[in-house]
């Protein structure tokens, strides 16, 4: 047999691998951005401080940045991959049916991970317009402490109940594409196994939801509470 | 039974095809779907219209010639059945039934509901094979031992029957199911690991040149399948490509 290989690049193969790893990756993101927006429940001043501090030693602390890039790089490559994968499979079918059952064989978060995808893409690029460009290069005030108040942009962000209500739908989204994505990437990988997959597909979709909960509850509490008023 | 009938006809691979109406009286809940086809065909052939072109062979499950995507489903609504097996019991006069031809760029259409699935017989002549010394020394496969667990697994494998059901059903159009078990059958057995890298690597590129889709892990061609072909196939292909890829010379 003469053998084709095209290594980890450019087959249908490989492309479901980056898809998988990058997508676990940014998974861990979440539960490290996660635990951050946890002291958000922290409020007054002693909140505000706290939170501060940590925003300057995210945005500085170097093995933090090394890790931001990798995030970015992430996001990028599953988009990309993901549209090329999108493409293909497009194609694979000019011609569709006049009569399609999906739903007898198929869950509905699984057919629509591209459109799941690009909600969260745009809910990126909205949530980094927010907060990471303002941080970076907006112009912000300081804290009592001299580290730039990113917390109030924060706050004063939930106070909005469309920006709270925009961020509840797009993690929904973010929770469906993650119901599917998040387990699938390990068959993608080629981890399947009787003894380990039930274990992994029921851990992994209890990430997949309990996460942007979590992300959801901390926005609800913000609008609710509205800490900023407080101040 | 009275049943309205939607079929795709299209007079050939390039003619442009459209769905068209055919109501059908007398059908018998005993009738398969294919002997409901026969006898819709017969009753054409009286009115002077070309019959409905549709592929069929042994008629009892195991040839996978019989294709079809009925009422938005391969084969139907069963589950683990070939449109053979489908019986007319399954619906119920008045029904109207949709009856297209399996859709992809890999399958294209010959005429009506026949498609072309010889992609998948170039997939198996990269590498859905094993060689074997035929000089006259044959080694008797019984003599070598094989785990019953992997020996079941490669049985289960073996039973796909090619038929395309997993391509017609997957929404990218993909022939992973196919190819997996293709490949499986022969990775699970010692006598197929003197070509098992050679073999991942060459089926997956031809299933990629044949222009099949990507696989979501839906697990939509598992429920459709005929023969029950596990998705555990296709992480195995994904876990043996990856090392195939990571560890071969070429």
């Amino acid at each position: 047999m003469a053998t084709t290989s095209k290594g980890l690049f450019g087959s249908s193969l490989a492309r479901k691998y980056w898809m998988a790893a990058t997508g676990l990756f940014l998974c861990t993101f979440l539960v490290g951005h996660l635990l951050g927006n946890l002291q958000l429940f922290v409020t007054g001043e002693e909140g505000q401080l706290a939170f501060n501090e940590y925003g300057k030693f995210m945005t500085t602390f170097p093995v933090v940045k090394i890790l931001s890039y990798l995030t970015y790089a992430s996001v990028l490559l599953h988009t990309i991959d993901g549209i090329m994968l999108a493409r293909q499979n497009r194609a694979a079918r000019p011609v569709g049916y006049v009569k399609e059952n999906q739903a007898a064989n198929a869950s509905w978060a699984s057919r629509k991970m591209a459109l799941l995808g690009l909600l969260t893409l745009f809910f990126i690029v909205v949530h980094m317009r927010s907060f990471w460009y303002e941080m970076h290069f907006g112009t912000v005030g300081l804290d009592a402490n001299g580290n730039k108040d990113l917390w109030t942009i924060t706050v004063t962000a939930f106070e909005q109940w469309w920006y709270t209500a925009f961020y509840v739908v797009a993690l929904s989204g973010l929770a469906l594409h993650l119901s599917h994505g998040a387990s699938s990437a390990f068959q993608s990988l080629g981890v399947n196994h009787p003894k380990y997959t039930p274990l992994i597909n029921k851990t992994m979709t209890a990430f997949a939801w309990l996460i942007p909960a979590g992300f959801i509850a901390v926005a609800v509490f913000l609008f609710v509470v509205q800490p900023g008023q407080a101040l | 039974m009275d049943l309205t009938l939607k079929i795709w006809r299209q007079a050939g691979p390039e003619a442009k095809g459209e769905m068209k109406t055919y109501p059908i009286s007398g059908v018998e809940e005993d009738m398969s779907f294919l002997e409901m086809l026969d006898y819709l065909n017969e009753q054409l052939i009286d009115q002077g219209i070309e019959p409905v072109v549709f592929d069929h062979d042994c008629r009892e499950g195991i040839c996978g010639m019989c294709s079809l995507f009925i009422n938005g489903e391969a084969h139907g609504p069963g589950r683990k059945i070939t449109t053979c097996q489908l019986h007319m019991r399954e619906f119920k006069s008045g029904d109207t039934i949709y009856i297209e031809p399996f859709r992809a760029k890999a399958f294209p259409i010959i005429k009506d509901l026949m498609v072309d699935r010889s992609a998948f017989d170039r997939i198996q002549r990269a590498g859905g094979f094993i060689s074997v010394n035929t000089s006259g020394n044959t080694i008797d496969a019984n003599a070598i031992p094989v785990p019953k667990e992997n020996a079941d697994k490669a049985f289960d494998a073996a039973t796909c029957i090619g038929c395309g059901a997993c391509v017609a059903t997957c929404k990218n159009s993909s022939a992973m199911l196919f190819a997996s078990a293709k490949i499986s059958q022969f990775s699970l057995l010692p006598q197929g690991q003197p070509e098992a890298k050679e073999r991942v690597l060459n089926m997956v590129n031809q299933m990629d040149l044949e222009g099949f889709g990507n696989c979501t892990n839906t697990g939509a061609c598992e429920v459709e399948c005929p023969k029950g072909i596990s998705l555990e196939n296709i992480a195995r292909m994904n876990r043996d490509y990856l090392f195939a890829s990571l560890s071969s010379n070429k």
